[in-house]
């Protein structure tokens, strides 16, 4: 086992201002963060927005026009720089899963360990076939193969030599809901098992929650924001971010003090300065959970439609001024369309963008 | 994804070169088209007069007799059996189902002697008649094979595998389930089938019509031993008879026209495929069960064109073969050989050129080499004669200049280089063959994703290595293929070969062809019976892979 060539772990992947496009025009404009070393970092965002093409920049199949990308300090891209992508130590899963057909699962699996001796390359591969759940598989041909065992390949053989960073390209979009359920938890666990650094592209914002530990939203080729996926979700910076994730409304506000803001809720303080300045029109976001059924309220709204969720159900309120709202209510609260039903809101952090 | 259409290799600039070569192979390979094209325009009207007045109607009103003809018949003949053998159930089907694409085998030209030598006056068919009825000549009226009629039988006959493979392909695509929405509406089986089965395969019926059609004005051999007199006999009488290029230039651009426009409708024809396919590619397992009566009568129908198309003539082409067939074993042994490495190096030049372009365009998809591809891919549709005059005009002009040129420097006397020479040949193949092989190397070069590459890469591999460990064991296949069809159509091809052979260079198509035209019938058959044999490889993989589809719907 002396002479494996073996790889140091990740540090940090950075991505300085990095702008990627075809024929001069920019896909992806100016984006920047960084991950460390055994994270789960996940490109979110509708599709089109660059995300892809990004991955695939840190991947090396896109040459750069401006910015660079780094590894631990070595400049790996740049608009006069780009490494190979066989000498990245990058591992890659996509979308389309692209299992070699001719090969069977153990040599998938055994196709970038060339350079190991024999016996430890063999060992590799049972030893991540037993990860992955499919030990016994060695001999059968990808085709044999279930969507969800293909995928699990996939990432065996992205993982097999190692590398200091694996990116998934959108890696559970061919599959359908039930089997994405119960991959999407079983796969952050083999990361997280092997301390793998890993970059998730995904335009479904449960697969992003449900997998990363930092997630960067993008739209139209800009990363908007880098977040944990708490943050993003409680606190987004901006107002592509604040409808994108996460169900919500924008109210129209006035600010009355320095944590302070008029709307048709009433008057509301948070538990932070906003920073807005006063008698500002502002936009105030609105999430389903910051609006709760509450009989004994006086604060009343009239049902517009209703969602059963199992256990809760999703409200669409109109309140007294005309603009409608979510409400969320525990599932025994079962109200008609038409009822007016009384409203409590719990907004102690203040989200608001000013008025457009 | 939008953004997958984009992927390239990282370092693009590198695979200029191949860009470079698949517009000069494109420019190459039209030269033939532009050749005739230019003659088209340049041709004085004294020639075009005269053509009009004296050939031109009998050309135009047989070529279109012929393709009407032809049309019909291969309609009448591949709809319903292909109709019957993908949506009945009946004892045979399977058997049939693949056995209606032996005539594919075989070439009009020698179907057409065979059954020639059955039918005429001195054939086994009239000498029986006669001796049980003891009329004698002109006493009784009998089909007289060499005519218009019998052109359109014999092309019928080999050509309406074209209409049956594209139909049952489109009866197979259309789920049960559309038809079945269909009776639940009210509609009868019968209706159904009128209103709903038929309109929706009719785009792939189109297509196969088209492409039969374009084989009937490309046919040569059959027309010419019928002596029929169309565009192409006509061309190559023009040309060879009056050595007037302008002529048959002339005669040649319009029957372009007529190509043309079955190119035009094969095209619209396929975009239209598309639509109309259920996209579910399960065939419907749900077929109709034919009782007794019907099991008989699907067996007659689907079993006539295939006894007639080829069991008859192969039998009695063996027969021939085996005992009347007078021709020296060194004779033949030479033709075979001649035949087997023309065909050999004309596969492999194609099928080389047909990977560059194919990667060209893999890894570049900038309109110039799409368009460079379809450029390149035109000839199929190029009568065979057409391809030999537009071949053999510049090469002869090129020689000639060579001849010209080296006599001024070096007073020496050379030959022809390119005009006389296998090098003729073998381009003129290339342009004629070009597109199924591109078609057969594209389909297997399109099964492997772009991201099977780049999988490749991030595993290590250099491009190099992608393409010696993923790419050759996956393309092998499809190259072979390509490689097989190129070989057997060259095999076949005789327009071409007789323009632009080398002096006293003969093929088995070219030496049975002349046999059978010196009413040497019998000793024709050596050399057909090889043709029919060989051609038989690529329609038994056919076979295989149409066999294998419809045992998965079981």
């Amino acid at each position: 086992m002396t002479s494996l060539p073996s790889q140091k772990q990740l540090k940090d992947l950075t991505l300085d201002h990095v702008s990627v496009g075809y024929d001069g025009v920019a896909v992806v404009k100016q984006a920047s963060f960084q991950l460390h070393e055994g994270q789960i970092g996940c490109l979110l965002g509708p599709s089109g927005c660059g995300k892809s093409t990004l991955l695939r920049a840190i991947a090396g199949f896109e040459v750069l026009l401006a910015g660079e990308i780094r590894v631990d300090d070595e400049v790996i891209s740049s608009p006069s720089v780009n490494l190979n992508p066989e000498h990245r130590h990058i591992g890659m899963v996509f979308q389309d899963i692209a299992l070699f057909p001719h090969l069977t699962i153990a040599q998938n699996i055994a196709f970038g360990l060339t350079q190991w001796p024999k016996d430890a390359a063999q060992e590799r591969v049972r030893y991540l076939l037993e990860l992955v759940g499919l030990s016994g598989f060695e001999a059968r041909y990808p085709h044999s193969l279930s969507g969800g065992q293909q995928q699990r390949v996939a990432l065996a053989r992205a993982m097999a030599p190692k590398p200091k960073l694996l990116l998934m390209d959108e890696p559970f979009s061919g599959l359908d809901a039930k089997l994405r359920e119960e991959l999407v938890p079983d796969i952050r666990d083999i990361l997280k098992h092997e301390k793998m650094s890993a970059l998730l592209v995904t335009h479904d914002q449960m697969e992003a929650f449900a997998m990363a530990d930092q997630v960067s939203i993008m739209s139209k080729g800009e990363i908007h924001q880098t977040g944990s996926p708490y943050e993003i979700y409680h606190c987004p910076e901006t107002r592509f971010v604040a409808s994108f994730i996460g169900h919500g409304d924008f109210l129209a506000a006035t600010v009355c003090g320095a944590n302070c803001v008029h709307s048709d809720l009433g008057t509301i303080r948070g538990d932070l300065d906003h920073g807005f300045e006063g008698n500002q029109q502002v936009d105030l976001l609105v999430r389903p959970d910051d609006i709760l059924h509450d009989d004994d309220s006086e604060f009343v709204g009239t049902i517009e439609s209703k969602f059963f969720r199992g256990s809760h159900f999703l409200y669409r309120v109109r309140l007294v001024s005309g603009k409608v709202v979510y409400c969320f209510a525990s599932s025994h609260h079962n109200h008609g369309i038409g009822q007016e039903i009384g409203l409590s809101v719990h907004l102690d952090h203040l989200v608001m963008f000013a008025r457009e | 994804m939008a953004e997958l259409s984009h992927s390239r290799a990282s370092n693009s600039s590198s695979w200029n070169w191949l860009k470079t070569a698949a517009i000069v192979v494109a420019a190459v390979l039209a030269l033939p088209i532009l050749v005739v094209l230019v003659n088209v325009l340049i041709g004085d009207a004294e020639v075009w007069q005269h053509l009009y007045e004296t050939v031109l109607a009998e050309y135009v009103s047989n070529s279109l007799l012929l393709m009407l003809g032809v049309g019909l018949g291969v309609l009448l003949i591949g709809v319903p059996c292909a109709w019957l053998t993908s949506m009945c159930e009946f004892r045979g089907r399977r058997f049939l189902s693949w056995a209606l694409l032996l005539p594919m085998a075989m070439p009009a030209y020698i179907i057409a002697y065979t059954y020639t030598g059955i039918l005429d006056f001195a054939g086994p068919v009239q000498t029986f008649i006669r001796d049980i009825t003891g009329w004698r000549y002109g006493e009784y009226w009998f089909f007289e094979i060499r005519s218009l009629g019998g052109a359109m039988t014999m092309l019928t006959l080999v050509l309406y595998p074209y209409v049956y493979l594209m139909s049952r392909a489109a009866f197979l695509e259309q789920s049960a389930n559309t038809l079945e929405v269909s009776r639940t509406l009210g509609y009868s089986g019968r209706m159904a089938f009128f209103k709903l089965a038929l309109p929706l395969a009719r785009p792939a019926i189109v297509t196969g019509l088209s492409l039969a059609l374009m084989e009937t004005l490309a046919d040569y051999g059959t027309v010419q031993y019928f002596s029929v007199n169309t565009f192409t006999t006509g061309i190559l009488r023009t040309f060879y008879g009056f050595g007037d290029i302008a002529a048959a230039s002339q005669l040649a651009g319009i029957l372009l026209l007529f190509v043309a426009m079955l190119i035009l409708l094969e095209r619209y024809s396929r975009h239209r495929i598309q639509y109309h396919a259920s996209g579910l590619k399960q065939a419907s397992n749900r077929r109709i069960v034919l009782n007794r009566k019907h099991t008989g009568l699907a067996l007659v129908l689907c079993g006539l064109p295939i006894v007639i198309g080829f069991v008859i003539p192969v039998v009695v082409l063996a027969y021939w073969a085996a005992f009347k067939a007078d021709m020296p074993g060194s004779n033949f042994v030479q033709l075979a050989w001649n035949s087997f490495y023309l065909a050999s190096m004309a596969s492999l030049i194609v099928v080389s050129l047909a990977l560059v372009l194919s990667y060209a365009m893999r890894l570049n998809r900038s309109r110039s080499v799409k368009a460079s591809v379809g450029i390149a891919g035109m000839g199929y549709a190029l009568p065979g004669t057409i391809i030999a005059i537009g071949t053999i005009v510049p090469l002869a002009w090129l020689d000639h200049r060579i001849i010209d040129f080296v006599r001024q420097v070096s007073g020496e006397r050379v030959g022809l280089m390119f005009s006389g020479t296998l090098f003729a040949l073998l381009f003129a193949y290339t342009v004629r063959f070009m597109a199924v092989s591109l078609g057969a190397v594209q389909n297997g070069l399109g099964k492997i994703k772009p991201s099977m590459d780049m999988a490749g890469r991030s595993l290590g591999m250099t491009p190099f290595k992608v393409l010696t460990r993923i790419h050759v064991p996956l393309l092998k296949g499809s190259v072979l293929t390509a490689m097989l069809i190129v070989f057997v159509d060259v095999l076949k091809e005789l327009p071409a070969t007789l323009v632009l052979r080398p002096f006293n260079f003969n093929t088995l198509a070219v030496r049975a062809f002349e046999l059978a035209s010196d009413e040497r019938l019998t000793d024709a058959a050596p050399a057909s019976l090889m043709i029919v044999l060989v051609g038989l490889v690529p329609v038994i993989l056919l076979s295989r892979s149409i066999s294998s589809r419809s045992g998965h719907s079981q």
